[in-house]
C-alpha cells in the first residue's frame, strides 16, 4: 500500500502552497460523463492481450496480463525496450482497445465504452505527461497547461486563471508567459504535468517523464509528480527505464516479453529508503 | 479550441506566411489573368456596347460576331420597317478604313456612320454618345462636310501625348476627314481608333461598293418582347436579329472558339492554381504534419476527431480568406494601377463580380483540397502514437 514516506521536494515550502486548495474537485457537469469514480481499484486489467499485425507479420505485445492498481499509488512500470510498457499503457489510457480481455479503469469498463464517449472519459479522467513533452510551440506555459480545460469547455480567462494557480504550484510562476523554446526540459516537464493536472483527472499517466532529462532534473520532476500528483482518490503510473527514479515509487511492475514479471512494493528493495 | 487552432496556426509566422502567401498568389493569379481574359473578351463588344439607343441589332444572317461585315443593300431597311413590333429601325455603317496621318504614316481606323436621314422617336440620331461621353467639341459640328468625330484612346494613338486640338485632320482614301471633336468610348480589341461620322459622309470615306449597309438598329414598340420581335425580324426577312445582349455574347462567343485567347489565358489561370494548390496545399500539409505531435496528443487528451476536423478547417478558412483578400485586392490594384498609368493603350481588365466569385471557387477548392490532405493524416493518427 501507499507509503507516506515523500521524496525530497524541490520546491519551496511557499512554492507547495496548499495542494488541497489548488486542487479543488470539478463539478459533475465539468467532469462531464463517464467522471464518477468507483471501486476500490483505479486499474483492473483482466487477461488483457493484445496483438498487432495479422498472419506472419503478427505480433503479440501482450500475453494475457492481468493486473490491479490501486488508488493513492505512484506505479512504476518498468522493462526493458519493447516488453510491452507503452502498448498496456496504452490500452489502461484508453488509446488502444485490447485484443482480448478486459480492461476497468477507474470502475468503468474501457472494453465496453466506444466512440466519442471514450474520448470524453479520456478528457475528463485522464492526465497525460509525455516523454518529449508535446506541449504546443506557439502557446505560452500558462496556455498550454489551460489546454484540458479548454477541451472540457471551459471559458478561455477562467482556464487560464486556473491554469496559472496550476503552473504556480510547479514552481513556474515567473515563466507562465514563456514559450517551450524559452524554457529547459525540466521546466517543460513541470509546465507538461501543470497541463495533465489541471483538470484534475483521476488517473494520471506519464510516458518516460525523465528521459529526455538529466539526472538531477529527472529526480526533480518524479519528485513534483510525487508531490503534487499522487492522492488517495488518484492513481499515477509512471512508464520508465530509468533506474535512477525507482524510489520514487510505492509498486514496480517490471513486464518482460509481454507479460508481468514481478510485482514489488517492498520499497526498500528498490531504494525506496525515504529518498 | 478554436483559439488553440488559430494559435498553433499563427504560432510560426514564416510558416503562416508561406500558407498565406500561397493562397495569395494563386488568387492574385487566377482573378488578374481572368479580369484580362474579361476585360478583353468584353473589348471585343466595345461597338455593342457604345451604340445606345437600339433594343435589336439586324445583319447579314452570315455575321458571326460584331467585327464580321457583310453589307447589305439598304432596302433591307425598309423591309426591316415593315415587321409588326418595330418601333423605328435606323441604318448604322461600320467599317475599318486606312487613314493617313499628316506625317505620311498610315493607320487602319474604324468608321462609324450614324444615321442622320433617320432618327428615333425623340428626334435624335440613334449612336450618338451622351453628353457625358463628349470630352470636346460641339456633336453639331458634325453635321459640317468631312468632319468626324474620334475617340480618346484613338487621340492619343495617332497623336501621342499631344493635348486634343481643333483642327487636325486626317486622309481617308484621299478624302479629307476634319477631326471637329473628342468622345470617350469603350476600349476596342484591335485598339483601332474609332471615326464617328455620318452615314452619308462614313459611305464616301470607302471605295463605291454596290452594298453599304452594316446594321439595322431597331426599337421594338413598347410591350413588344425583343426575342419574339428578333424572331418575326428573321423569319420575315431572312437576316439575323439579336438583341444587344445576344449579339454581346454571339461576339464573344465567336472569339472564344475561333481564337486561342481562353486556351492560353485559360492555361494561365488553371497554372494558378495548381501553383496555389501546389504552395498552399503543401505548405499546410507540412504545417500539420510538423504538427501531428500535439494533434495526437490533444487527441489523447480528449479531442474528438470532428473537433480536430474544425480546427483544421477553421485555420484552412483563415487562411484561405486572408489569402483570397490579399489575391484578389492584389488583382484589384494591379487593374487600378493598369488604368490609371497606361494611357498609351485602351486597357483591357474587367473586374467583376464574377471574377471574384471564380477566385473565390478556386480559393475554396485549393484549401479544402489543402485542408483534407492534412485531414487525413491527423484523423488516421492513432492517438496511441503519443506514446511512440
Amino acid at each position: 500500500m501507499k507509503t507516506q514516506t515523500s521524496p525530497p521536494n524541490p520546491l519551496s515550502e511557499t512554492e507547495r502552497g496548499n495542494r488541497n486548495e489548488l486542487f479543488l474537485p470539478l463539478s459533475a457537469s465539468e467532469r462531464g460523463p463517464g467522471g464518477e469514480v468507483s471501486g476500490s481499484r483505479s486499474v483492473r486489467l483482466n487477461h488483457v492481450t493484445k496483438e498487432f499485425g495479422v498472419g506472419d507479420a503478427k505480433t503479440v505485445a501482450l500475453r494475457d496480463v492481468s493486473l490491479e492498481l490501486p488508488y493513492g499509488e505512484l506505479v512504476l512500470l518498468v522493462g526493458q525496450s519493447g516488453c510491452g510498457k507503452t502498448t498496456l499503457i496504452s490500452i489502461v489510457a484508453g488509446l488502444l482497445d485490447p485484443t482480448i480481455g478486459d480492461v476497468d479503469v477507474l470502475g468503468q469498463s474501457l472494453t465496453k465504452m466506444r466512440g466519442s464517449r471514450k474520448v470524453r472519459f479520456r478528457g475528463s479522467n485522464i492526465g497525460f505527461i509525455f516523454q518529449q513533452y508535446n506541449l504546443i510551440p506557439s502557446l505560452n506555459a500558462v496556455e498550454n497547461a489551460c489546454v484540458p480545460l479548454l477541451i472540457a469547455g471551459w471559458p478561455r480567462k477562467k482556464a487560464i486563471e486556473k491554469a496559472a494557480s496550476v503552473l504556480e504550484k510547479v514552481g513556474l510562476a515567473n515563466r507562465m508567459k514563456s514559450y517551450g523554446n524559452q524554457l529547459s526540459g525540466g521546466q517543460q516537464q513541470r509546465v507538461a504535468i501543470a497541463r495533465a493536472l489541471v483538470h484534475e483527472p483521476k488517473l494520471l499517466v506519464c510516458d518516460e517523464p525523465t528521459a529526455a532529462l538529466d539526472a538531477a532534473s529527472g529526480r526533480t520532476v518524479m519528485g513534483l509528480i510525487r508531490e503534487v500528483a499522487v492522492q488517495p482518490d488518484r492513481a499515477v503510473i509512471v512508464v520508465t527505464h530509468d533506474s535512477r527514479v525507482y524510489d520514487f515509487g510505492d509498486r514496480i511492475v517490471s513486464m518482460n516479453d509481454g507479460g508481468i514479471e514481478n510485482i514489488e512494493t517492498d520499497r526498500e528493495k528498490f531504494g525506496g529508503t525515504g529518498h | 479550441m478554436n483559439w488553440v487552432a488559430l494559435r498553433m496556426l499563427t504560432g510560426d509566422k514564416a510558416k503562416y506566411l508561406g500558407i498565406v502567401f500561397g493562397v495569395s498568389f494563386a488568387a492574385l493569379l487566377m482573378a488578374q489573368q481572368s479580369a484580362i481574359f474579361a476585360g478583353l473578351m468584353r473589348n471585343t463588344t466595345s461597338q455593342i456596347r457604345d451604340i445606345e439607343g437600339a433594343d435589336i441589332w439586324v445583319m447579314d444572317k452570315s455575321v458571326q460576331f460584331v467585327d464580321d461585315i457583310k453589307p447589305m443593300s439598304e432596302n433591307r431597311l425598309l423591309r426591316v420597317r415593315g415587321v409588326e413590333g418595330v418601333a423605328w429601325a435606323v441604318k448604322l455603317y461600320k467599317s475599318v478604313a486606312r487613314a493617313k496621318l499628316a506625317d505620311g504614316t498610315f493607320q487602319q481606323v474604324i468608321l462609324l456612320g450614324l444615321d442622320y436621314d433617320n432618327k428615333d422617336s425623340a428626334g435624335r440620331v440613334v449612336g450618338q454618345p451622351r453628353a457625358e461621353r463628349i470630352l470636346a467639341g460641339n456633336w453639331e459640328d458634325l453635321e459640317q462636310p468631312d468632319a468626324v468625330f474620334l475617340d480618346e484612346f484613338g487621340w492619343r494613338y495617332l497623336f501621342g501625348d499631344t493635348p486634343y486640338e481643333q483642327g487636325r485632320s486626317l486622309e481617308i482614301n484621299n478624302k479629307r476627314a476634319n477631326i471637329v471633336g473628342m468622345v470617350k468610348c469603350k476600349p476596342t480589341f484591335q485598339t483601332f481608333p474609332i471615326l464617328y461620322t455620318k452615314y452619308s459622309q462614313a459611305i464616301q470615306y470607302n471605295p463605291p461598293e454596290p452594298k453599304t449597309l452594316s446594321f439595322i438598329l431597331v426599337k421594338a414598340q413598347d410591350g413588344v418582347p425583343h426575342n419574339e420581335l428578333c424572331a418575326a425580324i428573321t423569319k420575315q426577312t431572312g437576316m439575323k436579329a439579336q438583341t444587344n445582349d445576344e449579339f454581346f455574347w454571339t461576339t464573344i462567343q465567336y472569339y472564344m472558339e475561333r481564337t486561342g485567347i481562353p486556351i492560353n489565358f485559360g492555361i494561365t489561370v488553371f497554372l494558378g492554381f495548381v501553383v496555389g494548390c501546389a504552395i498552399a496545399g503543401q505548405t499546410f500539409y507540412l504545417f500539420t504534419l510538423e504538427n501531428l505531435k500535439q494533434f495526437g496528443s490533444l487527441k489523447a487528451m480528449g479531442v474528438s476527431n470532428l473537433r480536430i476536423i474544425k480546427m483544421v478547417m477553421l485555420q484552412a478558412l483563415v487562411v484561405g480568406l486572408i489569402g483570397y483578400g490579399l489575391g484578389v485586392g492584389g488583382a484589384a490594384l494591379f487593374g487600378l494601377v493598369f488604368e490609371t498609368f497606361v494611357k498609351s493603350a485602351p486597357p483591357a481588365f474587367y473586374f467583376g463580380w464574377q471574377i471574384l466569385v471564380i477566385a473565390a471557387v478556386a480559393v475554396a477548392v485549393i484549401i479544402t483540397l489543402s485542408a483534407a490532405m492534412s485531414l487525413k493524416k491527423v484523423l488516421f493518427l492513432e492517438a496511441g502514437v503519443v506514446f511512440r
